[in-house]
């Protein structure tokens, strides 16, 4: 579909256009001086675009005016909305669907993922290493959310590909196409509901712990495991290819930090690997997700009316220089940084430390097979559109050493 | 008690860590920065490890976990006294 290219970003602004597919910091930027909540009217009911860290953190914080009915902005509001709980819910209905959630994505759960997912990363990179190009997004990034959620739900690795093409109409296509995001939404039900149906209960997979929890004394029915089920597939899958993709390219890009990085894994420097993934995270914090305000209120001189939706962006907060001094430059050394790659409230990622543990096992692993590599020349990145950002095309030069 | 008598003596310079109230949304950055004071349950909230008296050789460790929490779920109150 073609838009009219943006000439005024505080007023007209589109997160689809090519030039904030292209480079959205420069002009979270510029707006952040000039115009810290900007505002577009191309999407239903208009929708306000925070920039500020401090502005994003009170939208987050304040449930009652900024609902999350809504999470997704697109052309035209889908009715009624597609609940995911619990990333669509709101207090008090919140807590009783994301407490069951919260066990299995515990730091002590995923250290129990992390050889299997390293396992998993060394027969990727193990079947790229020789070569003499890659893609980085492609051949192995986004496999490696694939991989484990397929393992964690219970289901075929094989059905990764239906994921992503799901995935992609749900997010990207679905913004401007509603019938193809509806369709999508539509065909990952049938999919779980399946799954469930056939779930013989007692399982030790996801499936299988969904249909077993009480939470409050009741058992989860079964519309809201296939919602939790889409949630987590389309949640655990896209931001992880997106954040692994954009530190590989990253680290493509600036040699000095690639080798930084090497030499803390190689050195087991589990302080200076942490400080510098949370670093990366910070820089290239894959998602924003959306509110709708739900009644009329006002924030930094602009008037909210109850409908309109605010893109609560998490990216543009960590890029503040009123919270991090130079928050263009990536400092693996950033000892101050309290960023919300992950969100803030209620809300807070349920799979951050999922998130986490994927990413620097991937890069652990590519790093010590492949520590030297730079972008193709002459051969286009190409990065995804809408609200969860990361390279789609990362073609790389594999330059041995390994 | 003991401790609190141990405390008494202690307090003037000796720094503590606190959680405040339902601000903890499970980031698990502490327990990352400073895992011989911070620990979290399998519902992601901080738990303290001991009674929050943060030692001479841990305080370095207790200010970065309070400078990193999204959530600004932790305070430390450093010396002079309660």
């Amino acid at each position: 579909m073609s838009r009219s290219p943006v000439e005024d970003w505080t007023t007209d602004f589109d997160h689809t256009d090519p030039r904030w597919t292209a480079d959205p910091y420069t002009l979270w930027s510029e707006l952040r001086r000039t115009c810290p909540i900007a505002h577009t009217d191309r999407f239903q009911d208009g929708v306000w675009l925070p920039t500020r860290y401090a502005d994003v953190r009170a939208i987050a914080y304040d449930t009652e005016t900024f609902s999350s009915r809504r999470v997704v902005i697109r052309d035209r509001k889908i009715e009624p909305p597609h609940p995911a709980p619990p990333i669509t819910s709101d207090p008090p209905d919140h807590k009783r669907l994301r407490l069951p959630l919260l066990p299995p994505f515990s730091l002590r759960s995923v250290a129990k993922l992390e050889p299997f997912t390293r396992a998993a990363c060394e027969e990727l990179v193990n079947a790229l290493a020789d070569g003499e190009t890659c893609d980085g997004a492609q051949q192995y990034a986004q496999h490696v959310p694939v991989r484990v959620m397929c393992h964690l739900l219970g289901v075929p690795a094989s059905d990764g590909e239906r994921f992503r093409h799901w995935i992609t109409e749900a997010l990207q296509e679905g913004i401007h196409d509603m019938p193809r995001a509806l369709r999508a939404l539509q065909a990952i039900n049938a999919y779980f509901r399946e799954k469930v149906e056939a779930c013989p209960g007692g399982t030790d997979d996801l499936i299988g712990y969904l249909l077993a929890v009480e939470p409050e004394g009741r058992k989860l029915d079964r519309d809201d495991i296939v919602a939790i089920l889409r949630l987590l597939m389309i949640a655990g899958i896209d931001t992880t290819w997106s954040a692994i993709g954009s530190c590989l390219w990253h680290l493509a890009t600036h040699v000095d930090d690639r080798r930084t990085l090497a030499a803390a894994f190689r050195d087991g420097d589990t302080r200076a690997v942490d400080t510098a993934i949370e670093e990366l995270l910070r820089a290239y914090a894959p998602v924003a997700m959306a509110r709708e305000v739900v009644r009329d209120t006002e924030l930094g001189g602009c008037p909210m009316k109850a409908g309109s939706m605010v893109l609560l962006s998490f990216p543009a907060a960590n890029r503040d220089p009123e919270v991090f001094p130079d928050p263009d430059v990536v400092r693996l050394d950033r000892a101050e940084n309290p960023h919300v790659a992950f969100g803030l409230g209620i809300h807070r990622c349920l799979g951050s430390n999922l998130a986490r543990m994927e990413l620097r096992t991937a890069l652990d692993v590519w790093l010590a097979r492949i520590p030297e590599f730079e972008l193709v020349p002459g051969e286009p990145v190409t990065w995804s559109e809408g609200t969860v950002r990361g390279p789609r095309r990362l073609p790389l030069r594999l330059l041995g050493g390994g | 008690m003991l401790s609190v008598a141990r405390q008494g003596a202690r307090m003037p310079d000796e720094a503590r860590i606190e959680v405040v109230e339902d601000r903890c949304q499970g980031h698990s950055r502490c327990v990352a920065i400073a895992p011989d004071l911070f620990d979290c349950d399998e519902l992601g909230n901080v738990v303290l490890l001991g009674d929050g008296r943060v030692s001479p050789e841990a305080l370095e460790r207790a200010r970065l976990a309070v400078l990193n929490c999204p959530e600004r779920a932790l305070v430390l109150r450093e010396g002079g006294g309660a």
